[in-house]
């Protein structure tokens, strides 16, 4: 039970953390002081007390998409475990589910933004379903492989199962999973390589474009939204990459939430050292994801 | 110490992919080294020590690690050539054909009739992947230079493949494949360097019909 109501908390409060410590250390390679780690709080407290535009083109579905999204992430997040502890909903092939809810969320966002009828917003839309169909063989080829590997189809199963034992047997196709998952990571979460989420520059921008209209709340849920879906493949990512499980409940707690924060330095470190790769390189790049994926999963099925 | 060979040379297809994504020959030819420097330490790992080990696991480093690259690296200075620009078939599909040769791969050496002690090793589906790899280099790529890699990568396939039979393999012949080798990419350096010289490019596509003086 206290299990549930810190994965509840945790999932709630922490995420924008995360945006914050990637902007620091971005700002502490760039020589900055930086905005404050809370800066992303501030911003989402601003947002949701401003009021709204809404363009008089626009359908219900302009609305709804933000909160369509939020909510599937608020499911997702329910379905992951968090530090060794297991998922408050799980069921047998809920990965499906976890997949697809991302997959819904995407929709609404593209349809979302095509909805307000701008050319921009339906280049951008057309990039975003481009690069996520490319990135969704990845995701699904690596939660085969666990799920191959720890023989079930739950993802609390799926994700609890790695440990440093399984590492020392299976290391390569681990090495190959954590390789592609961090690639699916940086791609999903739109940014660096493939996607700077500070930009607002017109020829590059992918997920920016599509949000430009929003405003206020609806912008706000956005950004918690976008907050919420890095949490969420971070912790599978964590799951996977740093499977350590002492045992005692609150260390665990502890141990994944560290984690976590030395994720969101490393995703800082790689996008203050990487330059933002050309359009059409990106889907070389995940094409190649899916292929050390697919490896993966030959060699574990061999 | 078997489990340690198998990253390797899962190592090795990964670098098959990786010179199969890449246009940068520079790139290929560094990696091509790497391969060669880890086929090169491989017979040590899964056969116990001997004279000849030691000679094979030096002969194979030097030869495939550092002189072949430099010959390489030294035609493409010279050739001025950085990337192979267009090639026949483009970057993403032959890296998915590919992995789809590298799945067959297994596919095929799990039905190959094998001594028990080498069932559950990866040398055969490895080797059978980095042959069909360099062949998919070899023929889909126009400059001259990534079809001598291609060949390269051929090669060490096969190497991988007689890894297994080390222990039956006298040092002449492994003396005498490297040597062929070497003179091979020898030679191929100075024709690249020739071709370059007399038409101002190395596609070897336009090199079909014969001239008429």
């Amino acid at each position: 039970m206290t299990d549930i109501i810190i994965h509840c908390a945790v999932a709630l409060l922490f995420p924008p953390l995360l945006l914050g410590v990637i902007g620091k250390t971005k700002a502490a390679f760039a020589g900055r002081v930086g905005a404050p780690y809370l800066q992303p709080y501030f911003d989402l407290i601003k947002l949701f007390r401003k009021g709204s535009v809404f363009s008089e083109t626009t359908t219900w579905v302009f609305r709804a998409g933000p909160l369509i999204t939020l909510s599937a992430a608020l499911i997702a997040v329910l379905l992951i475990p968090l530090g060794h502890h297991g998922a408050p909903l799980s069921f047998s092939g809920d990965l499906i589910l976890f997949a697809y809810l991302f997959g819904l969320s995407r929709f609404f966002t593209t349809i979302a933004a095509l909805d307000t009828g701008s050319s921009f917003e339906g280049m951008g839309a057309a990039r975003e379903v481009t690069f996520s169909c490319l990135a969704e063989p990845t995701l699904f080829f690596s939660l085969l492989t666990l799920a191959r590997i720890s023989k079930s189809l739950s993802l609390s199963t799926i994700l609890t199962h790695p440990t440093p034992a399984i590492w020392l047997a299976a290391g390569a196709s681990m090495l190959l999973l954590v390789g592609a998952l961090f690639i699916t990571l940086l791609a999903e979460n739109c940014r660096i390589p493939f996607d700077d989420p500070n930009t607002h520059l017109e020829l590059t921008m992918i997920h920016e474009v599509m949000v430009l209209d929003h405003s206020g709340p609806a912008f706000g849920i956005i950004l918690y939204g976008a907050a919420l879906k890095l949490f969420i493949l971070g912790a599978v990512f964590i799951n996977i990459a740093f499977p350590v499980a002492t045992g005692n409940a609150l260390i665990d707690w502890g141990i994944f939430i560290a984690a976590m924060l030395v994720l969101a330095v490393a995703i800082g470190v790689v996008e203050s050292v990487m330059a933002r790769l050309r359009l059409v390189r990106i889907p070389q790049l995940l094409v190649g994801a899916t292929i050390l994926s697919a490896f993966a999963m030959l060699l574990v099925l061999r | 110490m078997s489990s340690f060979a198998d990253q390797l040379l899962v190592l090795v297809m990964l670098i098959n992919l990786i010179m199969l994504g890449t246009s940068r020959l520079m790139f290929s030819i560094r990696a091509v080294a790497v391969q060669g420097v880890i086929l090169g330490v491989l017979p040590g790992l899964i056969h116990p020590f001997s004279g000849h080990l030691a000679g094979i696991t030096a002969g194979i480093i030097l030869a495939k690690g550092v002189a072949i690259p430099y010959f390489i690296g030294g035609a493409v200075r010279k050739a001025q050539i950085r990337r192979e620009v267009e090639p026949f078939v483009g970057y993403v599909p032959t890296l998915l054909l590919g992995a789809i040769f590298t799945a067959l791969a297994f596919v095929f050496a799990e039905r190959l009739p094998l001594a028990p002690e080498h069932k559950d090793l990866l040398f055969v589906p490895a080797s059978i992947a980095t042959l069909l790899c360099g062949f998919l280099i070899l023929t889909t790529r126009r400059k001259a230079i990534s079809q001598v890699i291609g060949y390269l990568v051929m090669e060490n396939g096969i190497f991988v493949f007689g890894l297994l039979l080390t222990e039956a393999m006298p040092v002449m012949v492994e003396a005498g494949a490297l040597l062929d080798l070497l003179v091979g990419i020898f030679v191929m350096g100075i024709v690249i360097n020739h071709i370059s010289r007399e038409f101002s490019s190395i596609d070897t596509s336009r090199l079909r019909a014969l001239k008429e003086e």
